[in-house]
């Protein structure tokens, strides 16, 4: 039982970077990503290939994971953030089939389908990370989401933010006010791919296992439920929905139930979410947190007269 | 193996499989292309609503002749099953666009694009859990044996295919460029006020044209379950690489969607035997072509550049 609840822990921990990654990029900036979970099968495959393969140590692993990723979302970034909403769906969701079209068909490195197993534990502090405890692996986990969670809201509170929020309100105006949208929103998604990258080196050193057909478009779709479900645009509100939807999803198994409750039936709630919520709630359950202008131009005239 | 080195019957082999995948990505694209034209919103769900189409037909048809004869029956029985499904499928769109579009019509334009996903994902999985995840085969209601012109074999199935095709495309460019319904459609997609002014109903308009980029989807749908199968999740991939279709031919443009399919169909083929791409990365073929030419032509092929106005 407290296994299963660490179990829990540590998904929502992995989910929730990933999310909150995922939130800078579509409740913040306003960028319909539907690749996230491309962005998290590249960094699971960079900690695999770099652990296994070349005996790199975890958290040099985990740091390159990242990088990896956000330099494909630079790359991925470029072309395709010249495009308006729906174009730059399409085009995130078809990169996302090309990552995952790459890694089953680049057998030499990727080990194809089978997937790549046997990743070591890490060790660090003078503790070994093992499967068979799961305590330090979820405050490690949690230390990093903490990190990513304040990181995030600092960039969110500042100028960027506000600049990323004008993009997400009106392009046009923004870019009449001065602000070099693209420079905003390249940097909006590298940086939310940088956390997707991470979540996938978690998620792959954790399970000491990747197969690519995990992270297929229903992750994608699955964090994106979260971020909406809870509230696009507010960090707090999409961890919230990371913890509402990962023990929805566990508790089948949690009960026993699992096996009767065919698993088309998650997805199922997930589509149900996204039309409910879009429909009766689009704010989500939690809402966002309306910017106080009249407090920011006080702080910034404060600021000013220092 | 390049172009040049390939005997001219193996071309013209290729040239007609490609022609005949490109059929289908048009019909589809259209679908796509005409939804966009007037709501300015992709139609994520496009693809399930092919899907479920084709399931509808397969149904009827095996209801009807059990599947297994062919020749006149058969042939009775699968036109019944091909206007059924289209049938079937035009009600989904009209439903879906109902439920899940017309409320946010004005809202934020992320809202409906959730929608639609949100749409097809439950479609997807709910026809995953009813007609179960095996591929199934739409039994042909003709003798399919390839015929022999010159050294190019080309079976019955893929001349249907093209034949319907084209009557379909070319009724469907007739009835938007000389029917009153189709210059209210036009109308409606240059601007929806203006148009309900002039006593156009906008609602009935949005609904048929969801009711007949539904209907053609599900002959797309039916003509794939014969070329290759039927799944829950075909209409994903092939909903894809039509909007992809859509958008190289310049999106909301009618004769567009149709030469971005016939392009993207004679792609993907020439693609594989003449690049030389992998099979099993034939997929990277058009999304490489969409980013090329989002990049270099957004409007698409056939749509003049147009900027936009605050």
């Amino acid at each position: 039982m407290l296994n299963f609840i660490l179990l829990i822990i540590i998904y929502i921990g992995i989910y929730a970077i990933a999310g909150i990654g995922l939130n800078l990029i579509v409740g913040y900036t306003g960028l319909l990503s539907l690749c996230q979970a491309a962005f998290i099968a590249i960094g699971a495959y960079t900690t695999a290939i770099f652990m296994t393969a070349l005996h790199f140590g975890f958290f040099e692993a985990m740091l390159l994971s990242g990088l990896v990723a956000a330099i494909f979302g630079i790359l991925i970034g470029i072309p395709t953030l010249r495009l308006k909403g729906d174009y730059l769906a399409i085009a995130t969701l078809g990169f996302g089939e090309i990552v995952k079209n790459i890694i089953v068909n680049w057998d030499s490195v990727t080990k194809g389908p089978m997937g790549i197993n046997g990743i070591p534990g890490p060790q660090a502090f003078g503790i070994t990370f093992s499967a068979i405890d799961k305590v330090p692996w979820a405050v490690l986990i949690w230390a990093i989401l903490a990190f990513c969670y304040y990181f995030v809201r600092r960039i969110v509170r500042s100028r960027i933010g506000r600049a990323l929020e004008a993009i997400r309100e009106d392009e046009i105006a923004a870019s009449a006010m001065g602000i070099n949208t693209a420079k905003y929103k390249i940097g909006a998604f590298t940086t939310g791919a940088f956390m997707a990258g991470i979540a996938g080196s978690l998620f792959a050193a954790y399970n000491q296992s990747v197969a690519p057909l995990t992270f297929d478009f229903m992750m994608s779709i699955m964090i994106l439920c979260m971020a909406v479900l809870g509230g696009l645009g507010n960090n707090f509100a999409t961890v919230v929905g990371v913890i509402i939807i990962v023990i929805a999803s566990e508790i089948p198994r949690l009960v026993g139930i699992s096996h009767i409750i065919p698993p088309q039936i998650n997805q199922v709630i997930f589509g149900l979410i996204l039309v409910l919520m879009m429909i009766y709630r689009p704010q989500g359950i939690i809402g966002r947190v309306k910017l106080n202008y009249a407090k920011i131009i006080k702080e910034e005239i404060l600021h000013l007269e220092k | 193996m390049n172009l040049f080195n390939l005997p001219h019957t193996e071309l013209l082999q290729h040239l007609i499989n490609g022609l005949t995948l490109g059929a289908i990505y048009s019909l589809i694209a259209l679908g796509y292309t005409m939804v966009y034209g007037i709501l300015k919103f992709i139609n994520f769900a496009h693809g399930e609503i092919l899907m479920l189409g084709a399931y509808a037909g397969y149904f009827l048809y095996y209801f009807l002749c059990e599947g297994s004869q062919t020749g006149g029956f058969a042939i009775i029985a699968f036109v019944i099953s091909l206007i059924f499904a289209m049938l079937i499928s035009s009600f989904l769109g009209v439903i879906i666009e109902r439920i899940a579009y017309r409320p946010l019509r004005k809202a934020p334009r992320l809202a409906p694009l959730l929608s639609a996903i949100g749409v097809s994902i439950i479609l997807m999985n709910l026809a995953a859990l009813f007609f179960g995840t095996k591929s199934r085969k739409f039994d042909y209601p003709f003798d399919n044996t390839a015929l022999q012109l010159g050294n190019i074999s080309v079976t019955p199935n893929q001349i249907m295919i093209l034949i319907v095709g084209i009557i379909l495309m070319a009724s469907l460019k007739l009835f938007i460029d000389k029917t009153r319904l189709g210059k209210a459609m036009r109308a409606t997609s240059q601007n929806q006020a203006v148009a309900s002014l002039m006593g156009i109903n906008v609602n009935f308009i949005i609904s048929l044209t969801f009711a007949i980029g539904s209907a053609l989807a599900a002959v797309a749908g039916i003509f794939m379950s014969m070329e290759f199968k039927l799944y829950p999740t075909m209409g994903q991939m092939a909903g894809l690489k039509a909007f992809i279709a859509a958008v190289v031919g310049g999106i909301g443009n009618i004769s567009g969607a149709m030469l971005g399919g016939i392009l993207l169909g004679l792609l993907e083929t020439f693609g594989v035997v003449i690049i030389g791409i992998p099979q099993g990365l034939k997929d990277t073929i058009a999304f490489s072509v969409l980013i090329i030419i989002l990049l270099f032509r957004p409007s698409g092929l056939l749509m003049k550049n147009i900027r936009e106005k605050v």
